[in-house]
């Protein structure tokens, strides 16, 4: 199991996870300059309400290919209330304000975020059983199960139907305009603020996208869950270069590949024996951050901001 | 007979700093108006204003017989009233046909946009040579005429321009003031922010003068040329 071809597929497809997230940090970072730190925990919310559509809402032992749909609409829709929620009542009211303020509102909504699922879901003080798609199939030496197939699905048709969005769609003209200069698209006659509700609404979705593949794949979900995918996919999106769309989706597989193999392989090398497995994962994760933002601040497909006329 | 823009003791503030201080002008449609004056006198806070950017603290404006108080800004082009701002404000990582594209964004008639895209790059030929080109890498004189050219897509009633020569060199500066006389020509009414007095007042029906917040003065351009203490302020005389 411990092959090249099986961590490397481990890694692509933790990254396009990562990704998922990531696309929420980047459009509302491209259009706002805000960091929605409570994006992990919309991502949380999304899988809860995904969770509540299968326990709650469909009859017991609904077949998975009807069920997953119908949870996919209901994290969709949890994640994007949340999502367009915070961004009316949460940021909207400090616009203006010092870029401070904002800040800690997110992390502030963040907490919230935790200890409402935490005190009033049923039985959520705990990891949840989430139903899982843990059929395997063997790809040569690389072994897969129906989550993992799910997962790259619907990562590569989420991003291809964003980028067609926002390259093809009048609304996504919009969208970069509003990017590259909201005052200027006000005059074009381009209402600001759809545009940046639209913006939150498209990261909650994919959130929720990336919440449901991680609950069949894992099996589990809790409302902590958030904290630190939420950190990863920050990460991925400042790795591939904040604002960029193609550059959330890079950073996440390069971020996903990285820790993957790190975590595997790096004890082989002669004096990192201490340093290998799971646990320490995450600490290649950051390095890899850090390491970028030395070499390359504006991330892997970063434009330098000067061009900003 | 009504003006097409009417503005009563128009007041505006930046917190407690009163940057226009009640001025009161009016645009006749078909007339170029310029407002002249140095840096700080309220020109382009006053366009800013009509245009929705920001909201007045007291007067009227009336654009077409509607009160634009309160109006916001993206509502404000679909009145008829279209503003390049000053310092070009290009979408600078869209090519120039999106750039000219998104000028029309609130219009629905696919023809009647393509026929004035193609109007566009008959004014400027350089923008229909580079059409694919990305905004940002155009010189200051041909983003200049990209923003007159995309403001011009709506099919405004009143085309405000904002100190369209700034930063231009001499030959630049002279092309972007023949089309301004251009489009005056075939009917377009304009109300023009410059600093270069001279060149704006030569084609102006009317001119004011704005010094910190108010209208000092106001005449047709020509009387303003002649004006003794227009020419030593603004023209460059003793």
């Amino acid at each position: 199991m411990n092959t090249l071809p099986q961590q490397l597929a481990n890694g692509l497809l933790l990254g396009s996870m990562y990704g998922l997230i990531a696309i929420g940090y980047t459009m509302v970072y491209g259009i706002v300059q805000l960091i929605n730190f409570a994006h992990g925990e919309i991502f949380m919310t999304g899988a809860f309400g995904a969770l509540t559509v299968y326990f709650y809402v469909l009859p017991d032992n609904t077949a998975m290919i009807v069920a997953v749909p119908l949870m996919l609409i209901g994290g969709a829709l949890v994640a994007i209330l949340i999502a367009v929620g915070a961004e009316r009542f949460a940021y909207r009211p400090l616009r203006g304000a010092p870029r401070l303020a904002p800040l800690i509102t997110a992390i502030g909504l963040s907490l919230a975020l935790q200890e409402v699922v935490r005190n009033f879901y049923p039985d959520a003080d705990r990891a949840r059983a989430f139903p899982g798609l843990d059929a395997t199939h063997d790809i040569g030496s690389v072994t897969i199960k129906d989550a993992d197939i799910f997962l790259v699905v619907a990562a590569i048709v989420c991003m291809s139907g964003l980028a067609l969005f926002v390259r093809r769609s009048r609304t996504g003209r919009a969208m970069q305009a509003t990017a590259q200069d909201p005052d200027t698209a006000q005059l074009m006659g381009i209402d600001t603020n759809r545009i940046i509700v639209i913006a939150f609404a498209i990261g909650g979705f994919f959130a929720a996208v990336a919440a449901v593949a991680y609950g069949l794949k894992y099996g589990n979900v809790d409302y902590r869950m958030g904290f630190l995918m939420g950190l990863k996919a920050f990460t991925a999106a400042v790795l591939g270069g904040i604002g960029n769309i193609y550059g959330a989706m890079l950073g996440g597989i390069v971020l996903g590949v990285a820790e993957t193999l790190a975590s595997a392989y790096i004890d082989g090398i002669p004096g990192m024996q201490q340093l290998g497995g799971q646990g320490w994962a995450n600490v290649w994760a950051f390095c890899l951050l850090i390491i970028v933002l030395l070499v390359r601040p504006q991330g892997l497909l970063g434009e330098r901001v000067a061009d900003r006329a | 007979m009504t003006a097409l823009l009417e503005v009563e003791d128009l007041r505006v503030s930046y917190g407690k700093i009163e940057a226009v201080k009640g001025i009161s002008f009016s645009v006749e449609a078909g007339q170029v108006v310029t407002l002249i004056g140095t840096n700080g006198a309220g020109k382009t806070t006053t366009l800013r204003t009509l245009s929705g950017l920001l909201q007045p603290t007291a007067g009227k404006i009336l654009f077409d017989g509607k009160p634009l108080n309160g109006v916001p800004a993206h509502k404000i082009v679909s009145l008829g009233l279209a503003h390049s701002p000053e310092g070009r404000h290009i979408f600078p990582r869209l090519s120039i046909f999106e750039n000219l594209q998104l000028g029309a964004f609130l219009r629905k008639d696919k023809e009647g946009i393509e026929k004035d895209i193609q109007r566009a790059y008959e004014l400027f030929p350089i923008l229909g040579e580079r059409r694919n080109q990305a905004a940002g890498t155009l010189s200051g004189g041909e983003q200049q005429m990209l923003a007159m050219g995309r403001a011009l897509m709506s099919q405004p009633k009143l085309l405000m321009l904002d100190e369209p020569s700034m930063g231009l060199s001499p030959i630049m500066m002279q092309k972007i003031m023949a089309t301004i006389s251009e489009l005056k020509s075939t009917g377009t009414t304009i109300l023009l922010v410059e600093q270069n007095a001279q060149a704006a007042l030569s084609l102006a029906d009317q001119g004011h003068v704005m010094e910190v917040g108010n209208i000092v003065l106001s005449g047709t351009g020509q009387d303003l040329i002649h004006d003794e203490s227009v020419r030593k302020a603004y023209l460059g005389e003793d």
